[in-house]
């Protein structure tokens, strides 16, 4: 998974498009996220103490102008990666590689990254300031920038209007006075005010009603084709998911189950996880209902998780060698599958045979 | 909520100079709420005739409150020239309460302004750094915490010895480490919203964050707790009076005038007990003034 | 929980390090010399010189702490310089009459707060809650030790029904529990009581209207619960959170006693700092405020481990 950064490159501007469209945005290599338990006094004496494996080793591309879809049980470190990727949280261990350069180093400083990457949070209320009125908040990222306030309540005005808010009505008001709907279009016009390149969207849409639901997600694919936006869109709604995304990434315990476009992934899942995700999903259409069992329990807990594939313990196909043997995520025909039955001469009986039955 | 996804341009922008409607701030709010709660008119009308007593006192008191007179002490309530009656060297009481307004309200208030300023500082900073510097202060303010407040002030003004100055530091540093652990447990809370994410992802340093996010969130309510210390160290500093560490004679104190009148409980009682009753309004205004302000700002105790 | 309670205990230790070095601190931050605050003025070049071996006041500070704590860890915290006696017998003598005092004021205050904040919750917004807030309220704005003069005033000087100060008939010698000694203690008692029984009301009326406001609680009146099997439930829930909130208070009194034990002239540790202070005897300032301050983070600590114990559903971090 080399990123291939050229030498030429070195010393271009930044925010510069590198090695076209081919190029990933974003490059995602080995991120490892590992929290420490709060330590007893005892474990404090002899060292040690256990940590939680939120993210454990994962790789994933996002492609210029795609929107990347991740589902996942909850505590399968989907808003871990997100926090990951802005730097919230610095990272156990891996790297990221953003436009052709790894962030941090002396080509793309953390500040310049931030301000290409920004993020839209689930809880629309806690991630606006109480004190701050609505155009504040928003011009507060250019200002943050080096935009003149001004200028930047400006922006901030014309991305009100361009989410949909009249700013004349909106602009100076608090966000306790607006609706979970309008504070999230306020949120994500304060995530565009600083003209990011890659916008991450954890759960940015699932407190809201149905309704309101489906405007926000217009809004945004709106929004995507006007400012040439990449968006990596978190969620559990598989249906969302489904709507939005080019791409989805499958992740499970702080792991790629699978990655694939989402048509193809959802049509013809590969990994027997992915399959259980989506028989879970309620159709529509009485002729798809599944008659296989949905996913049966909780997730196993990541402070310990299983050896071998993560999943061996809950999936129907498990055999002795899914305990022992970690799987491989490897690109075939552009999907890719973290399964020993994916995997040529595994050890697995189903090895190389291409189950795609669903 | 009907409008789906607006096409750019249909709605006109107005340029930033130009007005938009503004909703009142939160302050006008809490102010407003202020002025139509009965209690907080009131207590703040008390409070702002002790202040107006205390600043104009010299041109207000009827006669002198430190000339003395061997042939009229301890007189009663009502005696002629004497509303108040007279203390144990012949003072007039009325003229000394409304000249001990200045003492007892400048030693009882000036402890908890400056706590205020130093303990937010200290508690916010560690709030919002964490870590070990947020440790090592807090746990160096859990030791001071460990004493009860008043063994504190009396220890400190105890070694120090007696002065109007040595007691305004004993009282200081008896309420830094209550404010510093509301501002530390304030601030803490404040740093793990949303917004402060939000603003750290898009580059902020923590000097911008820190005054543009948290301070307008937290000194809110470290505000209203230090309000609500202002009776204790009212009562506080004119008890260090009452045992002679605070105000020295012959100034007009509060709680100095009590301790000299304790010897004439038995003669002139009611006399005797005026100081205290001053002592009592101004610590019962505050400490209702201080409810009325938490309950406007709707911070929780 | 056997985890928390014992780095609970553990945590226990570097306060108490602390304490003690602010304790040891106190003699240095006196004004003048150390050695000074510590003699008796008319102290002879020999004692001078014994005191200065036996403070260890030519060596370096830390070292002197460390002298010091190790000799208060063994009972020892000097010698008072007014009476010439050990600083621990005189505060130990102290303390039973501050703890009896105490215990007693604690106990008043207890029982009327309760009282008067369980009435408050139960009848929530009415005219009885009004009134009781406003005795709350009358209860942590008193100055407590005008409000002894006022006590004494009515009571001793006008009525003439209770001794206005001192710990019994005969000065302040041996305690007994009748009449012609605890009348003694009727006054300051109630006095120091005023104190937790504010705070008492307050957090109990809160703890009963929050209890009451819980859908169980109307689930149970819904199921024909008697009242008195509610009342029942209630106090089954406040009490814990009450019975902390009480024995706090304890702590509070035991070291804020010192203005109510001037005001009755009662012979507790706060009469005792008060002639320390008065008489500049800092080994004995010093020794009176280390026992008090000990004696109120081993209550704080006693309350947490309790309240642990008893509701194992708080859980801390």
């Amino acid at each position: 998974m080399s990123t291939g950064i050229s030498i030429e490159h070195i010393g271009a501007p930044a925010g510069s498009d590198r090695g076209g469209p081919a190029q990933p945005l974003l490059t995602v290599n080995k991120l490892v996220k590992h929290f420490d338990l709060k330590k007893s006094f005892v474990e404090t004496l002899v060292g040690g103490g256990k940590v939680v494996r939120a993210v454990d080793g994962v790789d994933f591309k996002i492609m210029k102008g795609e929107t990347l879809g991740v589902v996942g049980e909850s505590g399968c470190g989907k808003s871990t990666t997100a926090r990951l990727l802005m730097h919230l949280i610095d990272p156990s261990a891996g790297e990221i590689v953003f436009n052709g350069e790894t962030v941090g180093s002396p080509q793309l400083s953390l500040r310049e990254y931030r301000r290409q990457v920004q993020m839209v949070f689930q809880d629309s209320y806690s991630s606006l300031n109480p004190r701050l009125t609505i155009q504040d908040s928003i011009a507060f990222g250019p200002q943050v920038h080096g935009v003149p306030k001004q200028e930047a309540v400006t922006r901030a005005r014309s991305l009100l209007s361009r989410v949909g808010l009249e700013p004349r009505r909106f602009a100076g008001r608090y966000p306790h006075e607006l609706s979970g709907g309008q504070r999230q279009r306020v949120n994500i016009a304060r995530a565009l005010a600083c003209e990011p390149r890659l916008v991450i969207l954890d759960e940015a849409v699932s407190a809201l009603d149905k309704s309101v639901e489906a405007q926000v997600l217009n809004l945004l694919m709106d929004l995507k084709e006007e400012f040439g936006l990449t968006y990596l869109f978190i969620s559990h709604d598989l249906h969302v998911v489904r709507y939005i995304s080019d791409r989805v990434m499958v992740m499970y315990l702080g792991k790629v189950a699978e990655t694939g476009p989402a048509e193809a992934l959802f049509q013809e899942p590969h990994h027997p996880y992915t399959r259980a995700l989506l028989s879970s999903m309620p159709s529509m259409d009485p002729d798809h209902r599944t008659e296989q069992a949905a996913l049966a329990g909780d997730p196993p807990n990541p402070i310990d998780p299983p050896s071998g594939c993560r999943f061996h313990t809950r999936c129907p196909l498990a055999e002795a060698v899914c305990s022992q043997r970690v799987p491989i995520l490897e690109n075939r025909n552009q999907r890719e599958t973290a399964c020993l039955i994916h995997e040529p001469g595994s050890g697995h009986s189903l090895a190389g045979t291409a189950i795609h039955a669903s | 909520m009907n409008m789906t996804s607006t096409v750019a341009g249909i709605a006109p922008v107005p340029a930033a100079a130009e007005p938009v409607e503004r909703s009142p701030g939160f302050w006008s709010g809490v102010v407003r709420k202020l002025m139509r709660d009965p209690v907080a008119l009131g207590a703040g009308a008390v409070l702002l005739t002790l202040i107006l007593m205390a600043i104009f006192a010299h041109q207000l008191v009827p006669s002198d409150p430190y000339a003395t007179s061997m042939l009229k002490r301890l007189k009663p309530i009502g005696f002629e020239g004497f509303p108040l009656g007279s203390d144990e060297l012949g003072r007039d009481m009325l003229s000394r309460l409304m000249l001990g307004t200045r003492l007892s309200l400048f030693m009882g208030i000036t402890p908890v302004l400056i706590a205020f300023v130093i303990g937010s500082g200290v508690g916010i900073l560690p709030g919002y750094a964490g870590g070990l510097v947020n440790t090592l202060i807090m746990r160096t303010i859990d030791i001071l915490y460990a004493f009860p407040s008043v063994l504190l002030a009396i220890a400190l003004s105890g070694a120090l010895g007696a002065g109007i100055g040595n007691a305004l530091l004993s009282l200081t540093i008896v309420f830094i480490p209550q404010i510093a652990r509301v501002a530390e447990s304030v601030t803490t809370q404040v740093r793990g919203r949303d917004y402060v994410e939000a603003a750290r992802a898009s580059g902020a340093s923590p000097f911008t964050i820190v005054r543009v996010h948290v301070l307008g969130n937290v000194l809110g309510p470290i505000f209203v707790f230090a309000t609500s210390l202002i009776a204790v160290s009212m009562i506080l500093a004119s008890g260090l009076s009452f045992l002679g560490l605070g105000v020295r004679p012959p100034e007009p104190e509060w709680g100095l005038m009590l301790n000299t009148l304790r010897t004439a409980i038995y003669t002139q009682p009611w006399v005797a007990a005026l100081p205290g009753v001053m002592i009592f309004i101004t610590s019962i205004s505050f400490n209702l003034l201080s409810d009325s302000l938490r309950s406007a700002m709707d911070v929780k105790s | 929980m056997i985890f928390y309670l014992l780095r609970r205990i553990v945590y226990t230790i570097p306060i108490m390090i602390g304490v003690a070095f602010f304790c040891f601190l106190l003699v240095h931050i006196s004004p003048g010399d150390p050695l000074v605050s510590i003699l008796p003025p008319d102290a002879s070049i020999e004692l001078q010189q014994q005191l200065m071996k036996l403070y260890g006041f030519d060596r370096p500070w830390y070292e002197q702490f460390a002298h010091w704590f190790w000799r208060a860890l063994h009972g020892d915290l000097g010698t008072s310089i007014a009476s010439g006696r050990s600083v621990s017998t005189e505060v130990m003598r102290a303390v039973g009459n501050t703890l009896m005092l105490s215990c007693m004021a604690t106990l008043i205050g207890f029982l009327f707060g309760s009282l008067f904040g369980f009435v408050a919750g139960y009848f929530r917004d009415s005219w009885v809650d009004r009134v009781a807030s406003a005795l709350s309220v009358l209860g942590v704005s008193v100055p407590h030790y005008w409000l002894g003069m006022v006590l004494v005033i009515i009571f001793s000087s006008q009525l003439m029904w209770l001794p206005a100060t001192g710990a019994g008939p005969g000065g302040s010698g041996e305690w007994a529990w009748d009449w012609a000694h605890v009348q003694f203690m009727v006054l300051p008692a109630i006095t120091m009581s005023v104190i937790p029984m504010g705070i008492i009301a307050r957090t109990v009326r809160a703890l009963v209207a929050d209890i009451l406001a819980q859908e169980f609680v109307v689930g149970l009146r819904a199921k024909g619960l008697t009242d008195l099997g509610i009342f029942l439930h209630v106090v089954k829930n406040a009490a814990p959170t009450a019975l902390a909130v009480m024995g706090l208070q304890l702590g509070y009194l035991l070291g804020g006693s010192i203005l109510i034990e001037t005001v009755f002239s009662w012979p507790g540790t706060g009469f005792l700092l008060n002639s320390a202070i008065f008489q500049r005897d800092m080994p004995l300032l010093q020794g009176t405020i280390l026992v008090l301050a000990t004696f109120f983070v081993v209550l704080n600590l006693m309350v947490d481990v309790l309240q642990t114990t008893l509701d194992p559903r708080i859980q801390r971090s």
